[in-house]
């Protein structure tokens, strides 16, 4: 956008270097990336050590009044950002174990031939290419305790989903588990499919029993694809934040208070600008590790 | 004997097949209960038990459209519905009347808008970086690739905290703009990715021949590279617009009303006054169309598109 047009300058100048080239490719986007992710990045570095809030006033030594760690001090202290780890991870199993088995199970369903295999494979794909906001809000109306579908459905009469502390982190990953379980399974799939047909023949010959088969042929060979959707979606799942916010606001109480929405609540609703920040970059060091495993296993996958 | 075991295998095979068509089904309920709300009168959207069965009605999408008043006296009504046009007398006859155009069409505007515009954007630049990528030699190359995966995987809300105090500062909040250099960053990272594998796919013979035939570099990438990378380019294109269409964190964010897209809007809706939910399932009906078609569209690139371009079929 803001950048100057490669075509027009090159065409004046004929026959520019490879390396002029390829800086004049390769530096816009590097630039644009530092300037709109890193720079604001290191900005709010300084702010975690500061006691601000972006809605009062600037006024040196008082508003940003600089603090040194003791943000950190009082977000790793704080109990009830605790809490908020636990129901993130008990979120992250939840969803990850549903997505699996359900994807998984699927995969294995659909690795056949059949009329109408490509139809139903992108039919089921599509949940995973909605907005995550519009799939909580009409998961909302079949969640309706009075009439909502799941519940007419499941002959619960007036049973409460998302008011209900006891299930309302339940429902919320369900809806999860709809919208991403064809994101394991378009993963197993390919997997699945890439196994030779001879291995199966030869166990076939042997007399193999279904399970052995799988245990031995099928398992080891979709677990490079599988561990990536696994990866993938744990760190999907500790980010959650839209689906959750859309459907229970972090309600009922706290209990589907996810880190992601007590972050949005500390920065953007109490405006605790500094403390935000420092509660930001300790949830931004989790997942830097946690992408940091994918992109390798990504790049394993690469050479496969 | 074979036969036996074969007529088995064939039973087996029409009960998954059963099992498959069963789960679709029940995998399409979400999706279809929501767009058949939004063709249900108002009364039946919250009947119970729900209606399976019920008349076809339009009326959802013209009050999504439209601001409406409540008509005070039956003679208003008469007189009203005398010179109605056919949109008209559909709230009429709930004893409403249309006094403007809602806010949904303008965001609807937006969305479209700021997709398309940061799409172009960044596959553009993100198809550049990956021919360079791609055919040069880099020191850390591999360093800098992960550095650009990298700035996709950090959480929205995470990277809003101090974008918003720049944007602020610079002015661009609210503004489609900032929206569209955000989205352009987003979804930078994710072209580069996807289209290095496609363009990785495409032998370096055919630029080396153009080069020994007095082409220079730039022409070889114009019309030897681009022209066979153009289904990578499209079916990344696709992805982007779906990504930045989807978008909700920062558009929540960062836009409040000038610049704010469907997704923060649709539910927004959700405080305000008597919820209509036929209305709210309207938007989302609307909003998932050109999701559906391009699903479709994609389908042989999505194992592709979400592994970052890493797996290819």
């Amino acid at each position: 956008m803001n950048q100057q047009k490669p075509g027009e300058m090159l065409a004046t100048r004929r026959g520019l270097s490879d390396t002029a080239i390829k800086r004049l490719f390769v530096l816009p986007t590097i630039i644009l990336l530092l300037c709109i992710n890193i720079f604001p990045l290191i900005w709010s570095l300084g702010l975690s050590f500061a006691d601000y809030s972006a809605v009062r006033p600037r006024v040196p030594g008082v508003n940003p009044n600089w603090i040194g760690g003791g943000n950190y001090k009082e977000v790793l202290m704080d109990s009830h950002i605790w809490e908020y780890f636990t129901i993130t991870a008990k979120y992250a199993m939840m969803a990850v174990a549903g997505e699996f088995l359900v994807g998984f199970g699927i995969a294995l369903l659909l690795n056949r031939d059949f009329k109408a295999k490509g139809l139903i494979t992108t039919l089921i794909l599509i949940p995973m290419m909605m907005s995550m906001a519009i799939v909580g809000l009409f998961w909302k109306l079949l969640y309706n305790p009075g009439w909502g579908i799941i519940n007419y459905m499941l002959g619960l009469k007036e049973f409460q989903w998302l008011a209900n502390p006891r299930v309302a982190l339940v429902a919320v990953a369900i809806t999860d588990i709809w919208m991403w379980a064809p994101f394991t399974m378009l993963l197993a799939l390919a997997g699945l499919s890439a196994i030779p047909q001879y291995l199966y023949e030869a166990a076939e010959i042997d007399r193999a029993s279904w399970w052995f088969k799988f245990r031995r042929i099928t398992l080891p060979l979709v677990t490079p694809l599988l561990l990536i959707a696994l990866i993938f979606r744990t760190m999907e799942a500790f980010k959650m934040f839209d689906i959750a916010f859309v459907m229970t606001g972090g309600g009922p109480g706290t209990t589907t208070e996810l880190i992601a929405i007590n972050l949005y609540r500390l920065a953007f609703a109490q405006w605790n600008t500094g403390r935000a920040s420092a509660f930001a970059y300790i949830i931004l060091i989790m997942i830097i590790a946690i992408s940091n495993i994918y992109i390798k296993y990504l790049n394993k996958a690469k050479e496969m | 004997m074979a036969t036996v075991e074969q007529s088995k295998k064939k039973v087996s095979h029409w009960i998954i097949i059963a099992i498959i068509l069963v789960l679709t089904i029940v995998y399409l309920i979400p999706t279809y209960w929501v767009i058949s709300s939004s063709f249900k009168p108002f009364k039946v959207v919250t009947s119970i038990p729900p209606k399976i069965l019920f008349k076809p009605e339009i009326t959802s999408y013209i009050k999504l459209f439209t601001k409406r008043s409540i008509v005070r006296s039956d003679e208003e009504l008469e007189e009203r519905s005398a010179q109605a046009k056919w949109y008209e007398t559909k709230v009429l006859k709930l004893g409403q009347t249309i006094t403007g155009i809602s806010p949904f069409p303008n965001r609807l505007f937006n969305s479209i808008f700021v997709a398309v515009l940061s799409t172009v954007a960044a596959v553009g630049l993100g198809t550049l970086t990956a021919y360079g990528f791609s055919r040069f030699k880099f020191k850390g190359e591999n360093d800098w690739l992960f550095f650009i995966l990298s700035t996709r995987m950090l959480p929205p809300v995470v990277v809003t905290i101090p974008l918003f105090l720049m944007y602020r500062f610079l002015g661009l909040n609210d503004t489609r703009f900032g929206l569209i250099l955000l989205y352009t960053c987003f979804n930078l990272s994710f072209a580069t990715w996807v289209m290095k594998g496609f363009i990785d796919e495409i032998p370096r013979e055919y630029e080396e021949a153009a080069l020994v035939d007095g082409y220079t570099r730039f022409e070889a990438f114009r019309k030897i590279v681009l022209p066979q990378a153009a289904t990578g380019i499209a079916a990344t294109a696709v992805f982007c617009f779906i990504f930045a269409w989807n978008e909700y964190v920062f558009a929540l964010i960062m836009t409040t009303r000038n610049a704010q897209t469907a997704p923060p809007f649709i539910p927004s809706q959700l405080g305000v006054g008597l919820v209509d939910w036929g209305v709210m399932a309207a938007g989302a009906s609307i909003f998932l169309i050109p999701v559906v078609a391009f699903t479709f569209v994609l389908r042989k690139h999505l194992l592709r598109g979400v592994t970052f371009g890493a797996i290819r079929k």
